[in-house]
């Protein structure tokens, strides 16, 4: 076991260089830190002038995503010693404006995110004095797994669409789509299918499937675009077929 | 933007990276996905094919015999084995990927995954077995 490892971590100051350089730190590695307690530790203790997102260290918040030799994860969630002898490169997320270091600017994802209205949508609200809306467990079910979504943003990072481009919805914004799709309190699905529906929506994916691969709680976001697919289909078939019934 | 704003603290300049041309040879699945999106040439090819050969049917007999003799080119022999392995691999991610699309639900409870892979295979087995049942019997 190394008690030693080589983080060569990608470094942009916009302020003195154009381009994205790469700076390397030499840092303990005992076999219980994470790629972020590497962040840490340099820091604190070589170079403060290294900046980049962070929060809860225990995979809820979704703040610290970045590329590690490569591949998206969420750096609390990546050990150090599972990378050993090293070196290890850490990037920014691939496929997003960076701002500085191991920062991007998520400016797309949050303007589509409210695009496609993840919040319950009823036609007519019920009175606070009926009571909850409740669901059983089996329609719970039906939505939960797209409801993990933490948007760290691993799935826009491995998905070549969005890079190639950006106006593409994405991954996690329709996942979340479909998550109130499922809810059996909601009632807004069409108003969502108007916006997924078009050019940058659900039609844009190919199904590459590499946001269901890096996606750290198991959301399955290729899943609910391609469900949302078979959905837009066999609506456009019944309108074909029985166009009175559809509407 | 055409032109970008030197940098102030209040003004950033952000870096972006242009995706490549070649992003899809940086990584296994990316190479496999596009593989997979070209083997749909190769699906084309056999519904042209399909087509020509039906076209020789109603021809007649000189008409079927002539497309068999072109058919028996090494060149389309070759071209033909390429295309039925791209086929191949095409049914085999297409139906790996059908459960993600498709959830099925049998009495209430929810379909496995596998299940619906391996129904999509045994459709396959069962109308090759019909149209090679139909071929022996002519024979």
């Amino acid at each position: 076991m190394t008690d030693h490892i080589t983080l060569r971590v990608a470094r942009y100051r916009p302020e003195k260089e154009s381009e994205v350089t790469f700076q390397e730190y030499e840092l303990p590695c005992p076999k219980d830190w994470v790629v972020l307690d590497g962040l840490n530790h340099i820091k604190d203790r070589i170079d403060g002038t290294l900046s980049y997102r962070w929060s809860c260290r225990m995979g809820i918040c979704g703040s610290c995503g970045m590329l590690v030799n490569g591949e998206p994860k969420l750096t609390c969630a990546t050990f150090l010693a599972d990378y050993a002898p090293g070196p290890i490169q850490v990037e920014p997320l691939r496929n997003f404006p960076v701002i500085r270091d191991l920062i991007v600017e998520l400016g797309d994802f949050m303007s589509s995110l409210t695009r496609v209205k993840p919040w319950i949508i009823r036609q007519v609200e019920k009175p606070v004095s009926e009571g909850e809306y409740r669901q059983t467990p089996e329609e719970l079910d039906d939505y939960k797994q797209f409801s993990m979504c933490i948007n760290c943003m691993l799935c826009y990072s491995a998905c070549p669409i969005y890079g190639l481009d950006p106006h593409f919805i994405g991954p996690a914004a329709i996942a979340l789509a479909q998550r109130y799709n499922l809810d059996s309190r909601d009632e807004g699905a069409a108003q969502r299918m108007e916006v997924l529906s078009e050019h940058d929506g659900i039609w844009g994916c190919t199904f590459v499937g590499e946001c269901t691969k890096v996606c750290p709680k198991h959301v399955d976001p290729a899943a609910a675009i391609q469900r949302y697919k078979l959905q837009a289909a066999l609506d456009w078939v019944k309108g074909f077929v029985m166009p009175r019934a559809a509407q | 933007m055409s032109q970008q704003a030197a940098y102030t603290p209040y003004h950033p300049r952000w870096h972006r990276t242009r995706v490549s041309t070649w992003w899809w040879l940086g990584r296994w699945s990316y190479f496999l996905f596009i593989l997979r999106e070209l083997t749909s040439l190769a699906v084309l090819w056999f519904v042209v094919w399909l087509i020509l050969l039906v076209r020789a049917s109603i021809g007649g007999r000189p008409a079927y015999q002539q497309f068999l003799e072109w058919a028996g080119s090494p060149i389309l022999l070759a071209l033909n084995v390429l295309c039925f392995a791209l086929v191949c691999l095409h049914v085999v991610t297409w139906f790996n990927l059908a459960p993600q699309a498709m959830v099925v639900r049998v009495a209430g409870r929810r379909v496995p995954g596998w299940c619906i892979a391996a129904s999509n295979y045994a459709a396959l087995a069962g109308v090759t077995a019909v149209v090679l049942g139909l071929l022996l019997m002519r024979e």
